[in-house]
């Protein structure tokens, strides 16, 4: 035993030693991935020779962070994955407003309108669904039509889910709350099965255990690339709805950054064409930056039926939007 | 007769035993300042996380109270409650009978069936309920290797069936350990006046084994009330996913907090529940003279025991790491980039060997205290130490976050702080293991050593400590594993640019990257397996070498 317990804390020891922090120069938090993102990191660093810590957690847990930790978050670069974390801190007014050279190179439509943030990579909303048992000319042009009776039980939804929470506080904006209320309670009255995000519905149709669900598109491609057998398919809604927006994640530089030159030039990184393609092949989604081109197996960004809505104003009813959820008892 | 096996009976028996004779001697006794001060200190770190919640709780507004009274709190609460009865029921039901079976009867390899049997303990539930929900159903793994499809595994059936897995373990591992010194002569007094072998099991064994069976139990109910990650998957709608929603849904986190209040008060429940349940408790503090006398199986018995041992492994641990095996490969078929995951690796041996160290470190004044000193005082300061334990960790690390952010800014974000929360969240698994070992040593040692002019500091460091050193390591193997598993908080406090396996499992799971989640989970499984044989294997063996 007391052999053990030596060969355990000598193993402790070592990892310990293994593991010193490289306390780099530059901090980002990132609400994206380490799966997706490091990769990209190792690739500026190489590049750029600056030292990059990343602390990685969910988009809304690193908001609420920089917000509880005020003037003196070490944060230098906030990278999320929803324009509403993003906003939650501009409306703080913790961000520093980025050079017009940075904000052209996306369609304005993808940055907030004050330039506190910029959108980096494009997530649509999709219908994921079992080729083998769902006619795909029978889905609706927008999320309205999954409320109708012949969708009681076949759509799954992840209620608590940021990108869920996102394109609720967008059907606000665009529906106002009374209709998105409404929908809400259309989804909840079909019992639309709920799960708690969106790969799991990804997998629960790939599975047979639903028929289909309202995700972002590239998890499916994911599941794909691991699994070629897997049956679900995506469809992109046809008519501009807050079903079709494409919802940008995006970063922005932080007023109290003690590295913003480095800052800035992590974010140019970004939007490089080397990054660009990098989000493209390698984790799915819309490269924003014009000129670069998406995944082979996905339409055209250009072909999606963009609803018109102002993205820096999702943080302003995120909140209603969890109320919302609640309040048709999807919580 | 070896401390290993009580320690582990008793790990987290959170004072089991109502007070040994030993005690009565030094039961007036006040305890030296040098060991109330780190004590309370100690007690001190473990209040944060609950004195946190309980002024943000106060200062919540009235919408968040509004909150809490518009989600269906008081149904919610019953049915989870109700689940938590369930999983504990079948846990205790499995984790007793495999207990027997490999401590009591003349099965073959019983050693070798214990690691297996209590293997799960180091498979995180959310692993587990991936796992059966991946394997079952009509496309499931089941279906593509015998042909034939099962049900699809979800809801009430999925979430009890992945939460007895993770938490039969704690009542095997107890319930074995108390098996160990039951006292033959009860039996054999019991047959030979002519009881049935089952009557004997009945009226003889079982209720020497209560403290033990309900120290296991309380384990698994605690561990159930807190899950979030299986029942989520699961989709079965118990209080933690609410709190989860909350949290995850708003950046105004108070009304989570408020909500985990409801979750205590759940906690405090169970923990009477099981007060209630218990017995007199004090009936295996008594050292047996010889080892248990072995109940020989005929061969119906033989076959049946060894059907239901084969069927809770076959579920229990091969079906976990078949279905990861099996990703991993189909992921690498298909050509997916999988590397092995170091700094995670080395991430988890550190924070894990740290808290463990930590946590023993800790739970020594204050074990010394409530067995030696014996008050009313030193019973709570020990009793103390559940509160956080039963704790779902998503509150505590919001409460840390909270605490440290505002009023220790230099260590917020540090190792220094992620070590200190979990020892302090899993204490309990220390303290209960070192006082089962103190309990054993002989206080007349103590005695001894005063009278030959020893202070008592020097008595406790060269006689006490060393003699109670087995069950200080068990206590330490368990608070490792139960580390190495930990995710909730971790995501919250952890350094940044740090990682653990745990958290790469999680987020590649989340991305859908099975190949990468499948690889992180089977090298946790491989570190946790050398401390599960130890905690799991007969406690001879462990003197012998």
């Amino acid at each position: 035993m007391k052999r053990a317990a030596a060969l355990i804390l000598a193993l402790g020891l070592i990892a310990a030693a293994c593991s010193t922090d490289d306390s780099g120069t530059l901090t980002v938090y990132s609400g994206r991935s380490e799966d997706l993102i490091q990769p990209l990191i190792d690739r500026f660093q190489e590049d750029s020779g600056i030292n990059v810590t990343v602390r990685y957690a969910g988009s809304a847990d690193l908001a609420a962070t920089i917000l509880e930790e005020g003037d003196s978050s070490p944060a230098d670069v906030f990278f999320a994955q929803d324009p509403a974390s993003l906003g939650a801190i501009a409306l703080d007014g913790r961000f520093a407003t980025l050079p017009d050279d940075m904000l052209e190179k996306v369609p304005a439509t993808f940055s907030d309108s004050d330039g506190m943030w910029v959108g980096i990579s494009g997530r649509a909303r999709v219908v994921v669904y079992d080729s083998t048992v769902v006619d795909p000319t029978t889905l609706p042009p927008t999320e309205d039509g999954l409320t109708a009776p012949e969708w009681a039980g076949r759509v799954g939804i992840a209620p608590t889910n940021g990108s869920f929470l996102a394109f609720v506080a967008a059907k606000i904006l665009l529906n106002g709350e009374a209709a998105t209320l409404a929908w809400l309670e259309g989804m909840a009255a079909n019992r639309a099965p709920t799960f708690p995000k969106n790969s799991a519905i990804v997998t629960a149709v790939n599975g047979g255990q639903v028929e289909s669900g309202l995700v972002n598109h590239y998890y499916l491609l994911r599941a794909l690339a691991e699994d070629p057998d897997a049956v679900g398919r995506n469809h992109f809604f046809t008519t501009p709805s807050a079903g079709s927006l494409v919802m940008p994640a995006g970063a922005g530089i932080l007023a109290s950054a003690a590295h913003s030159d480095e800052a800035s030039e992590f974010v140019a990184f970004l939007l490089s064409s080397d990054a660009q393609t990098y989000f493209a092949d390698e984790t799915f989604e819309y490269p924003l930056v014009p000129g670069i081109a998406a995944n082979s197996q996905l339409p055209p960004i250009d072909t999606i039926p963009a609803p018109e809505l102002d993205l820096s104003l999702l943080a302003t009813t995120l909140d209603t939007a969890t109320d919302l959820v609640a309040r048709a008892g999807l919580l | 007769m070896t401390s290993e096996r009580n320690v582990i009976e008793v790990t987290v028996a959170e004072g089991t035993l109502a007070a040994p004779p030993t005690q009565t001697r030094t039961a007036r006794m006040r305890g030296p300042w040098w060991l109330w001060v780190p004590a309370l200190a100690i007690l001190l770190v473990v209040a944060v996380p609950v004195g946190t919640l309980l002024l943000r709780v106060l200062d919540a507004s009235d919408a968040a109270w509004e909150t809490l009274i518009s989600i269906r709190t008081a149904r919610l609460l019953a049915r989870t409650l109700m689940f938590t009865l369930a999983v504990t029921t079948t846990s205790t039901i499995v984790g007793v009978s495999g207990a027997w079976l490999l401590a009591r009867t003349n099965l073959r390899a019983k050693r070798a069936w214990a690691v297996v049997f209590a293997l799960p303990l180091v498979i995180p539930s959310y692993v587990v309920a991936m796992v059966l929900i991946s394997a079952s159903g009509s496309r499931g793994l089941i279906a593509d290797l015998i042909g034939v499809g099962t049900p699809h595994l979800i809801g009430f059936a999925g979430a009890w069936l992945a939460l007895t897995i993770s938490t039969y373990p704690y009542v095997f591992l107890i319930t074995s350990a108390a098996l160990q010194r039951v006292d033959p002569a009860l039996e054999e007094a019991g047959r030979g006046l002519g009881a049935s072998p089952a009557r004997v099991f009945r009226t003889v064994i079982v209720p020497q084994l209560r403290p033990a069976i309900g120290a296991g139990a309380l384990l698994a109910a605690l561990y159930t009330l807190s899950d979030f990650g299986a029942v989520s998957l699961m989709r079965y709608d118990v209080f933690t996913r609410v709190i989860y929603a909350q949290y995850s849904g708003r950046l105004d986190r108070t009304p989570a907090v408020v909500l985990s209040i409801v979750l205590i008060l759940a906690a405090l429940i169970v923990i009477w529940a099981e007060q209630r349940t218990r017995g007199e408790g004090a009936y295996f503090s008594a050292k047996p003279t010889r080892p248990p006398s072995v109940y020989r199986l005929n061969t119906t018995q033989r076959l049946g025991s060894i059907a239901f041992l084969t069927v809770t492994a076959l579920i229990a641990v091969g079906l976990p790491i078949g279905v990861l095996a099996g990703w991993l490969v189909r992921g690498l078929r298909a050509g997916v980039d999988v590397g092995i995951p170091w700094n995670a690796l080395a991430g988890s041996l550190t924070a894990a060997s740290l808290a463990a160290v930590v946590a023993v470190a800790a739970s020594i004044p204050i074990v010394i205290l409530s067995v030696r000193y014996s008050s009313r005082a030193t019973t709570a300061l020990e009793r103390s130490v559940y509160v956080t334990f039963s704790l779902p960790h998503i509150t505590v690390a919001i409460a840390v976050v909270a605490f440290t952010v505002r009023y220790v800014r230099p260590v917020y974000q540090s190792l220094a702080v992620l070590v200190v929360v979990y020892a302090a969240m899993f204490l309990a698994q220390a303290t209960g293991t070192a006082k089962a070992a103190l309990l054993q040593v002989d206080p007349a040692l103590d005695d001894a050593s005063r009278g030959l002019g020893k202070s008592q500091l020097s008595t406790l460091a060269r006689i006490t400590v060393p003699l109670m050193s087995r069950g200080l390591i068990a206590g330490g193997l368990l608070v490792f594993i139960t580390t190495l598993k930990e995710l909730p908080a971790t995501l919250l406090l952890r350094p940044s640019g740090f990682t653990t396996l745990a958290v790469r499992i999680w987020s590649s799971a989340d991305e859908l990257l099975y190949t990468r989640a499948a690889a992180s989970a089977l090298l946790l499984i491989a570190v946790s397996v050398v401390p599960v044989y130890y905690l799991s294997i007969k406690p001879k063996d462990v003197v012998d070498a």
